[in-house]
């Protein structure tokens, strides 16, 4: 059955249709119509964000932690523009959103009207796919294949561009059915012959190590399930990306911790010794290989990924395996059991006792102090004090974010969102906003820094409208942390523009927001301020003030391999001279 | 302060980008993709964006009824390079399919050239008769000047063109290359 409606009428219809209960936007003149639309019901909500950025990254947040498509709601020109960077944070962390920008009239377009741009040229290289409808007839089906192409194979963003005319023209809308895309038709299940020879390389192999992603996530929590089956069935340890932390839980005997620039010891020591590298659902990104010509030298390499061009992109492999995370382990499992195979159990036992020589290492210890609060100290209180409760985590991007990943131990999938690729500073507030849209009743706290947490501070407003109850815990060192650890390790320790000289009072800003604000900075008075921050009904803005010059460690210094990390030096009050460690080739890199 | 130890020899390496140094090869992609608006611009621009060469690039379209154009791309990169760009080719959304016609080994390639030459007396004489020899058609004649019709490959047209300088070439047009595998089957 298909009604006449209004294109703006159509776009409600079609989220109500896509079971869409939640809407992050903002109004301006060229998605009038749409308001209009949605004033007129009430099975879609919408969140008024402060700015359109903060609709994007709520939209990856609300996305993340529910595993459905977030979705926003913007107007033309700067509307569509802000949106650009949420955009790209989600195309590279593979987060499925549908974004509907406004545009001017079609016969405008083109026209340097006013609040025009071209959104689909400038969106083209930020989504998956994009949109500009033309006709009201073709409606519907786009609005339901934007869904489709969100939410299938590599998730990731879908703008949809809609014309002030096509929202106020009538159409039939019709329902989505089986949506089968004239072309896009990503590929689930695996071979089962190259998952034969997977699970054959995994029986014969001595130092094997599960390397997992993001891309497990993404393929639901069956995979996280499966994820942990396979581990328990082989005995195989486990490591993961910064995005995928929470498939394996922190907690599990298989647990090395994560891996990369910043991971542990353990983590990347047995990806360099490897003998088999199980890579399912990441992506060989250069903050989890270090350099490239000396990672994980003596391996074979299976990789399992949805996507057939992150297989062989940064790292070549002996086996690339084309699926859904899910499907793939499945197979993985139930060919193991079915084919009776056995790991290599005595080479198993010498491989683990290898890896608690190197956790012996110790490499997240820090020197502890009485007088002030360390970072790393105040994210393992804050773990300690929340671990029991229905907790989601949420950060801005820098030290404090690696710290997060460090010594919050996740249990779950979706618990955890933060900027991987992009690396988006500001993200962590209006992601916090979207996960407490989606949960209302849990604990969400934003993990921030006290630079990051000034990039959509607005969006307290938001928190305010909706009485969102979000925890915001500042790591506040005064610091660009991280641009201040890599001037002194490179630039001889020259600060350039890294120090924030008046910040604000952030208890005093709390109380503009009408949240609560609390500052500490003893360390014998954390745990009490960290549980009147959980206790507290309404949104808290939490300053917690560090040791302003704490560097984040383990490290693996740019243009070197996984075997040649940093540890922090827990002996010498001077310190140790890391800027020696990286070479020039080094100090160009990222 | 001790002289610092000879650094161990790097294991040879396995890895896409210690390859760099490896041959570039020429490659000719055909791309079949749904003829919509910013389609080309996709395709151009994920080449641009990801830093891949583009040699020559025709389309058009070749399903009227089913809006399906043709795309066909030379490009040149080490072989690790080419395998990638047909991987993100098929990422982009109204892609149907791509074939590398280099690796299918089978293919015709063929170039369509109009070139202009301007001259009188003997080097008249003398363009016509090695446009004979290249099988080019005359499609525009003036007392002074010829316009050549040639198709072939790349190769071909480059080597009509120089020998057209000497005797008075003027300027030239050529389309790029299309491309088709041989025998019956389709790409």
């Amino acid at each position: 059955m298909s009604k006449e409606m209004s294109g703006a009428a159509m776009i409600v219809e079609a989220l109500k249709d896509q079971g869409v209960d939640t809407v992050f936007g903002y109004p301006g003149g060229a998605v009038l119509p749409i308001y209009d639309a949605i004033f007129q019901q009430n099975f879609v909500k919408h969140v008024l964000v402060r700015q359109e950025g903060g609709a994007a990254h709520a939209a990856e947040g609300y996305a993340r932690s529910t595993g459905k498509v977030g979705v926003l709601l913007v107007t033309s020109g700067p509307g569509a523009t802000n949106t650009v960077t949420g955009l790209t944070d989600a195309l590279m962390d593979s987060i499925p959103l549908v974004c509907i920008t406004g545009q001017v009239p079609t016969h405008l377009i083109g026209s340097d009207a006013f609040q025009e741009c071209d959104t689909v040229g400038i969106t083209r290289h930020c989504t998956k796919h994009n949109y500009l409808v033309r006709s009201v007839e073709d409606l519907p089906r786009i609005l339901h294949e934007a869904f489709y192409v969100a939410s299938s194979g590599r998730p990731g963003p879908v703008v949809i561009d809609v014309p002030k005319d096509v929202q106020f023209a009538l159409g039939k809308y019709s329902q989505p059915k089986n949506i089968q895309h004239k072309t896009y038709r990503p590929r689930l299940k695996p071979e089962l012959d190259k998952i034969r020879q997977a699970v054959k390389m995994m029986a014969k192999a001595k130092r094997p190590v599960f390397y997992t992603g993001g891309g497990v996530i993404n393929s639901g929590p069956v995979a996280s399930t499966l994820l942990r089956e396979l581990a328990e069935l082989t005995g195989f340890p486990v490591t993961s990306t910064l995005m995928g932390l929470g498939a394996y839980p922190a907690s599990g005997k298989n647990w090395l911790g994560m891996l990369g620039m910043h991971g542990t010891y353990e983590a990347n020591n047995a990806m360099h010794g490897c003998d088999l590298m199980i890579a399912v659902g990441s992506r060989f990104d250069d903050r989890i290989t270090g350099r490239l010509d000396a990672f994980s030298p003596g391996s074979k390499k299976i990789h399992i990924d949805i996507d057939p061009s992150s297989i062989n992109k940064n790292v070549k492999v002996d086996l690339g395996i084309v699926g859904d995370c899910a499907h793939a382990l499945e197979d993985m499992a139930r060919l193991w059991r079915s084919e009776g195979m056995q790991a290599d159990k005595l080479a198993l036992a010498a491989w683990w006792k290898q890896i608690d020589h190197w956790r012996e290492k110790k490499s997240l210890a820090y020197k502890p102090s009485k007088t002030t609060i360390k970072p790393q100290h105040a994210v393992q209180r804050l773990y300690e004090l929340t671990k029991g409760r229905d907790t989601y985590i949420t950060t801005e991007v820098g030290q404090h974010q690696m710290w997060a990943a460090q010594y919050y131990h996740f249990q779950e999938p979706n618990r955890w969102m933060t900027s991987g690729g992009l690396g988006t500073m500001g993200y962590g507030l209006p992601a916090a906003i979207g996960a407490q849209m989606a949960h209302p009743k849990a604990l969400v706290v934003d993990i921030a820094g006290d630079a990051s947490i000034l990039m959509n501070i607005q969006e307290m407003s938001t928190a305010k409208q909706y009485r969102l109850p979000v925890k915001i815990f500042i790591l506040n060192n005064q610091y660009m942390g991280m641009v201040r650890q890599w001037q002194e390790l490179l630039h001889g320790g020259r600060y350039a523009e890294s120090y924030t000289d008046s910040l604000p009072d952030f208890v005093k800003l709390a109380q503009a927001y009408g949240a609560h604000g609390i500052r500490c900075s003893d360390p014998a008075d954390l745990d009490r301020a960290i549980q009147e921050m959980i206790d507290t009904p309404n949104a808290v803005i939490f300053d917690c003030v560090v040791e302003g010059q704490e560097n984040c460690f383990p490290m693996i210094p740019s243009g070197k391999a996984h075997n040649d990390m940093i540890l922090a030096d827990l002996s010498d009050d001077a310190g140790i001279d890391i800027g020696a460690v990286i070479d020039e080739k080094g100090k160009a890199l990222v | 302060m001790n002289a610092p130890s000879p650094a161990p020899a790097p294991p040879p390496s396995p890895y896409s980008s210690a390859l760099g140094k490896s041959n570039s090869e020429s490659h000719t992609l055909s791309v079949l993709v749904d003829n919509e608006p910013g389609v080309l611009a996709r395709v151009v621009g994920l080449f641009s964006g990801r830093g891949y060469n583009i040699e020559s690039l025709t389309v058009a379209e070749v399903a009227h009824g089913e809006h399906v154009s043709r795309i066909t791309i030379v490009t040149a990169g080490p072989p690790e390079a080419i395998e990638q760009i047909s991987h993100q080719l098929e990422r982009i959304v109204p892609v149907h399919k791509v074939t590398d016609l280099t690796v299918t080994g089978r293919a015709i390639e063929r170039e369509l050239a109009m070139v202009k030459v301007r001259g009188k007396g003997e080097n008249r004489a003398d363009a016509l008769r090695l446009a004979d020899a290249f099988r080019a058609r005359v499609v525009d004649a003036t007392v002074e000047s010829f316009i050549f019709e040639l198709t072939g490959s790349p190769k071909k047209i480059d080597e009509f063109v120089e020998l057209m300088r000497p005797i008075g070439l003027v300027e030239f047009s050529r389309t790029g290359i299309a491309a088709i595998t041989r025998g019956p089957e389709m790409m």
